[in-house]
């Protein structure tokens, strides 16, 4: 299994990804982060981290669940349901720049329903993308604002973004399945 | 989960807690400005209410209504009942309507079941006669966990009518499954046979029964259902049975009240500790929505096959 990115990498890319966000965003006020479950929420954090390290500001951060929005939900139901988790957007979202974090962009089809989930929560100025990796394969027309690296991928792999806060390790690994 | 939900004995310990988790993250949906997901967009829920309900009944269908699904009600009250129609044959002809749930509430025993076996639609017992009404101890259970972070070894007194009561049966079981100590109270003549091989603690002294309670649960004294005379008067029962300030006093100091719903006041419960400050009767109709939609939606999946 080929390691693509390793922890201090991913440290590097995030501090940069900081740096870009703040570049095309004058006017810290109106930001918010909102990271999509599971791993779009530590990394939505570890951004406010790294924003705060560059200027004192703290960018409120959000958890969104998009399960209740999936488009494949009822189609054909195999099995058991996919599991709930909580979606905590401690604030408005109203006529904010809201960055939405994941961490890897494929199909295109949770960011569709994470859009979705998203308006329902208020009318936002702008809603920006964040992606730690985007592996291509796009099924709907939607590209990220913001690309921790562009990772040419076949169908038949698979792209894991370990995390230190839910995996115990920094890794972005590719694997043939 | 099975195909249905008729009694809490169709849960296992895990379909409970993963209800109970699942209904937490649908209460968020109810805080949001736009209190709707897509969830069961295109799915046709049917609540065919052969009992006069008002908070259970409202309670599905605003969570069916949450989750996008296309709801109808049918009150007995208003249908071909009415003119003599059965269960079976009311039953079979809304399956024909290919409905893919049906939410039933009746005055019959095992009405739920006997459903179960000719529809293919998944069915929800919402209250059938002195049997069960699963939701009801879900939600209870969603309520207690939210003020005492856990269930298993909490001391639990139900008090109050236990002949007639679904909501015993149902809270029974499931509390005992979760690891609850569960003590029951009520007058000799509305204490049914055997409920003492259920895992729980029988006494007829509501004192005793009270005494470092982490949570009491008050029972309705169902009158419709009694054609005998089970205590002498109104008063004498809510005297000997009745909640009152001074019974709530020998509980824990962080004891909660709860009651399914409708009160009697003055008859089971004191209006004053009804609406004191240990009283959780309203979050518990609060909780139901959410509880609701977690059951709706993880019933909306494939049904386990059974060995």
């Amino acid at each position: 299994m080929p390691v693509v990115m390793d922890a201090d990498r991913m440290g590097r890319t995030l501090a940069r990804i900081a740096h870009e966000i703040l570049e095309r965003n004058r006017g810290v006020d109106e930001l918010a982060l909102v990271g999509i479950r599971t791993r779009g929420v530590p990394l939505a954090r570890r951004l406010a981290r790294a924003i705060f390290e560059i200027n004192g500001h703290d960018v409120p951060t959000g958890a969104l669940d998009i399960t209740l929005y999936r488009d494949d939900l009822m189609r054909h139901a195999v099995g058991p349901q996919p599991l709930i988790r909580k979606t905590e957007i401690p604030f408005s979202i109203d006529d904010k720049r809201i960055l939405l974090v994941d961490d890897v962009l494929y199909t295109g089809r949770t960011i569709r329903a994470a859009l979705d989930a998203l308006i329902d929560f208020g009318r936002p100025k702008a809603i920006q993308l964040i992606v730690m990796v985007d592996r291509g394969h796009r099924e709907l027309p939607i590209k990220a604002d913001y690309v921790g690296k562009n990772l040419p991928t076949s169908l038949s792999q698979s792209v894991q973004v370990h995390l230190q806060e839910i995996d115990g390790r920094d890794e972005v690994e590719i694997q043939e399945s | 989960m099975k195909k249905d939900l008729l009694s809490i004995n169709d849960l296992t310990r895990d379909d409970i807690y993963l209800i109970l988790d699942t209904a937490e993250a649908m209460r968020e949906v109810g805080e949001r400005p736009i209190k709707k997901v897509p969830t069961l967009r295109g799915r046709t829920i049917v609540n065919l209410f052969y009992e006069p309900s008002t908070r259970t009944r409202t309670s599905f269908e605003i969570a069916e209504k949450r989750l996008s699904a296309d709801t109808l009600n049918i009150a007995v009250a208003t249908s071909s009942v009415l003119k003599g129609e059965t269960l079976v044959d009311t039953a079979l002809n809304i399956e024909a309507m290919a409905p893919d749930m049906i939410v039933l509430r009746h005055a019959s025993s095992g009405a739920g079941h006997l459903l179960s076996r000719i529809c293919r639609s998944r069915i929800i017992n919402a209250g059938d006669g002195m049997h069960e009404h699963p939701t009801q101890a879900l939600l209870d259970a969603f309520t207690i966990r939210e003020h005492k972070k856990r269930l298993d070894g909490l001391k639990v007194a139900i008090v109050g009518d236990l002949l007639h009561s679904r909501v015993l049966r149902s809270n029974v079981l499931l509390l005992t499954t979760l690891g609850a100590c569960v003590w029951v109270s009520g007058p000799a003549t509305l204490v049914p046979r055997g409920l003492d091989q259920l895992g729980i603690r029988v006494t007829t002294s509501v004192d005793e029964a009270v005494v470092d309670a982490d949570v009491i649960m008050m029972l309705r004294i169902q009158q419709e259902r009694m054609q005998g005379a089970y205590f002498p008067s109104i008063r004498e029962y809510f005297t000997t049975f009745g909640m009152t300030r001074e019974r709530v006093a020998r509980a824990k100091p962080d004891v909660i009240i709860m009651h399914p719903g409708p009160m009697n006041r003055g008859v089971e419960i004191a209006s004053d500790v009804a609406d004191g400050p240990y009283s959780v009767i309203l979050q518990q109709v609060a909780n139901g929505v959410a509880v609701r939609m977690a059951v709706l939606y993880l019933l909306a999946g494939e049904p386990e096959v059974a060995d």
